[in-house]
């Protein structure tokens, strides 16, 4: 099990990691943070199953830390005091609270207990999964990722989607694939193309370059088009 | 007055000689620093600044077997907390006795 200690006192990531070394259930610790904010960013980038957490330091407690996380890791909070107990209760990810100074046997069982609760950290990323649109392709679901796609072209009963590697044909309706795209990302410049607006390569007239397909724009649409553009 | 002891550290070093070593090592660097602070925040009136740095000294006091030293500091950090500093005197006079003793570990 791969863990990462946050604790602003050197002497507390000092005795942390000789436990965590101790106990047979861990891996050494993946990084220790006397910060905070510096363990956030690396969760960003990264994810582990557990994190030892001080509750007090300084600007940023605990909580806060937790608060911060989108999809909070098995916590194992760490505090010099016993009355933060009550509010760790509200907390699904916190799996245990360790007042210190830590022994051996109490951090084993702390260990032990996060072992044994299922893992928050193995739930589906939603911001990953929000990119994902699985399409019906011979009695397959084919997974796509969103923001690859470039250009979808109505074919009669079929719609023609078009991404940075490949392309599918699926059976399904313009109205169907359009309300399944961020309109953020996706713009309906004609009743036969959408197209993914971060893709523009230049616009003419009534077209549009999306990669080295040239889009006809229709009249009623070119207004909300102009109006998505950073125009100098 | 009470004098640190290595109960806690051998405890948990399970014969790592190299990791108790170490951890006295930080001990000994991170202890005066924080009752630096501790000073300087008093002198500055900022109490909260100063019940923090209690905090981080307690945690060493119980790494060092100092019982009735981490009592006292759990009752200055409240009363820092609570604006309140007439118990400064004694426990620096604990502080620098033992940054005598931790540096001698």
């Amino acid at each position: 099990m791969h863990s990462i200690i946050v604790d602003d006192e050197g002497t507390s990531r000092a005795i942390l990691s000789q436990l965590i070394d101790n106990n047979a259930s861990l891996d050494p610790p993946i990084a220790s943070f006397s910060n905070a904010i510096e363990a956030i960013k690396f969760l960003n980038k990264q994810s582990v199953e557990l994190v030892f957490l001080d509750i007090h330091m300084p600007g940023f407690s605990g909580f806060d830390f937790i608060d911060t996380l989108q999809n909070p890791p098995k916590i194992i909070l760490t505090t010099s005091d016993k009355g933060f107990a009550l509010d760790a209760f509200e907390y699904d990810c916190i799996v245990d609270y360790l007042v210190k100074p830590i022994t051996q046997e109490r951090f084993d069982r702390a260990v032990q207990k996060a072992l044994q609760v299922s893992s928050p950290s193995v739930q589906p990323d939603q911001n990953s999964q929000k990119n994902d649109l699985y399409v019906n392709i011979d009695r397959r679901l084919v997974k796509i990722n969103i923001p690859d796609i470039f250009l979808i072209e109505a074919k009669g009963d079929y719609i023609h989607i078009k991404t940075e590697t490949e392309n599918h044909l699926v059976h399904a309706t313009m109205k169907k694939i359009e309300e399944k795209l961020p309109s953020n990302l996706f713009l309906k410049v004609h009743r036969s193309y959408i197209i993914n607006t971060t893709k523009i390569v230049d616009i003419e007239d009534n077209s549009v370059l999306i990669k080295q397909d040239i889009i006809p724009v229709s009249r009623a649409n070119r207004p909300e088009l102009m109006r998505r553009l950073n125009l100098l | 007055m009470e004098e640190p002891n290595l109960n806690y550290i051998k405890e948990i070093a399970d014969g790592n000689e190299t990791f108790e070593r170490e951890l006295i090592a930080i001990i000994q660097s991170e202890f005066p620093m924080e009752r630096d602070a501790f000073v300087k925040y008093i002198e500055a009136s900022q109490l909260e600044h100063a019940a923090e740095m209690v905090h981080k000294l307690k945690h060493k006091f119980n790494i060092l077997g100092l019982t009735s030293t981490y009592e006292s500091a759990v009752s200055l950090e409240e009363e820092l907390r609570a604006n309140n500093a007439s118990s400064i005197d004694f426990f620096l006079t604990i502080l620098d006795s033992l940054n005598s003793q931790i540096q001698e570990l």
